[in-house]
């Protein structure tokens, strides 16, 4: 119980005293965890559109593949990417792995299914009648388009929070793809994964810690998303 | 120049349900046109197919312009305007749902806060300018739906029972404004109405639907 309390009064005091192998960690998580999000809601977010507006052969079965995807194994994506960026794989000439690069690639396709399924679920719950008030206001068929996802915002950004905490949190792919390269590639659920079998917990504690909070920012931000969403929904 | 409808021999079926049966209908003169005839009598397919947002099964719809028959393009769509029975309220405030037809026309800043304010004066919500328009009432929203379709200044205007399931009070707002719309702007005003007390208040043209075809009453 001593140890305990001892690891969490030094993760304390790492954090209060901006501990700069902290900071750098902390600052590498963000930076991989927020590009592989804007990758992810580029591509996501016009996909969901398309699989919300236009009509296709075997559509279902892509939204089917989607929804299946967001329960991705981490460790599989890791594996995966491994395999296409690895020195014999067909995109190792990009030498990429073991770089926040890879990090961001496997990130990216972990965080893809989640913002495209989940925005393009908000989409097509947006009510039909926006369609038609829209189109009888003078709207082009890609007005009509943009006025349906601004109406399904905070679905769409409820599903790209969600994907950030889902990547945030994620340790499988970035440890196979990344390496946990000291001050490289090591990020904080990497870094709580290694210090922790070395027995040093106040470095995983104040990691874990930061990790929480930030879990904790996501999910306020997403209540209060949802909640901003459900004005007059009485009506 | 005022622009004219002629819908000539409308068919349109839902399921097997013919709803409509050669219907015809047309007019060049403005004015409040009240078109009445009980619920399910497909008054409301009818408008939609006016309006140009649904395609008939058979027959036609023409819009002329001095004589000339107007291709039904977007610059045609954006001269009339239908306000459906539920106001689809976009999830903003009060000024951003009524700028909504002007900000996809290109209508500059100004001119917009200019035609807006007057408009929200006419419909009485101006006080409601900032507000999220979901949290309006049914009497408000339904004021809030002529408003957005009065602003983008339309030559013909389609409402679709604009009174159904609304409070006496709003109704009695809602038909000052009709009988205002003319002066407003000019507007060739077409409505809907299963009242026909409020029909009769309310025409210049009194028209009944019966069995998916229309009449002069």
């Amino acid at each position: 119980m001593s140890s305990i309390i001892e690891g969490f009064t030094r993760a304390f005091s790492l954090i209060l005293n901006l501990d700069k192998e902290l900071l750098g960690i902390i600052f590498l998580s963000i930076k991989v965890s927020g590009t592989a999000l804007i990758v992810a809601t580029l591509f996501g977010v016009p996909l969901s559109a398309l699989l919300g507006f236009k009509k296709f052969p075997l559509k279902g079965f892509f939204i089917s593949i989607l929804n299946t995807f967001m329960g991705l194994p981490p460790v599989v994506v890791g594996l995966f990417i491994y395999l296409l960026l690895s020195r014999s794989g067909p995109l190792g000439f990009l030498a990429l792995l073991y770089t926040p690069t890879a990090m961001i690639i496997a990130q990216s396709v972990l965080a893809f299914p989640i913002v495209s399924s989940l925005s393009h679920s908000a989409i097509i719950s947006v009510d039909p009648i926006i369609k038609q008030a829209s189109m009888t206001l003078g709207a082009t068929p890609f007005q009509t388009s943009l006025t349906i996802v601004r109406e399904a915002r905070f679905g769409i950004m409820s599903g790209i929070i969600a994907a950030f905490g889902r990547v945030m949190a994620e340790v499988g792919a970035i440890l196979i793809v990344g390496g946990n390269i000291a001050g490289f590639t090591r990020v904080m659920t990497t870094t709580i994964a290694l210090e922790t079998d070395k027995g040093n917990f106040e470095l995983a504690l104040a990691l874990g810690i930061i990790l929480l909070t930030i879990a904790l920012v996501i999910n306020s931000a997403l209540h209060l998303i949802q909640k901003k969403g459900t004005v007059g929904a009485n009506r | 120049m005022k622009i004219g409808l002629a819908a000539s021999n409308i068919w349109k079926s839902y399921n097997g349900n013919q709803v409509l049966k050669n219907c015809s209908f047309s007019f060049n003169d403005d004015g409040v046109y009240v078109l009445t005839g009980s619920n399910g009598c497909g008054k409301s397919t009818f408008f939609r197919i006016c309006a140009l947002i649904e395609l008939p099964d058979r027959g036609d719809i023409s819009y002329f312009s001095d004589g000339e028959i107007m291709q039904k393009n977007l610059e045609l769509k954006r001269r009339i305007t239908l306000l459906l029975p539920k106001v689809g309220v976009f999830n903003t405030t009060v000024f951003k749902n009524i700028a909504y037809g002007l900000t996809i026309r290109g209508i500059k800043r100004a001119e917009s806060e200019e035609r807006i304010n007057k408009v929200l004066e006419f419909v009485q919500l101006g006080h409601k300018i900032n507000q999220n328009a979901l949290t309006l009432s049914s009497g408000e929203t339904q004021r809030l739906g002529i408003a957005r379709a009065l602003v983008i200044e339309p030559e013909i205007l389609f409402l679709d029972e604009p009174t159904a399931s609304i409070d006496q009070k709003n109704t009695e707002i809602i038909e000052d404004i009709i009988l205002k719309m003319k002066n407003y702007h000019k507007a060739t005003v077409i409505m809907t109405t299963h009242d026909m007390q409020q029909a009769r208040r309310l025409a210049g043209y009194l028209l009944v639907m019966n069995e998916g075809q229309i009449s002069a009453a």
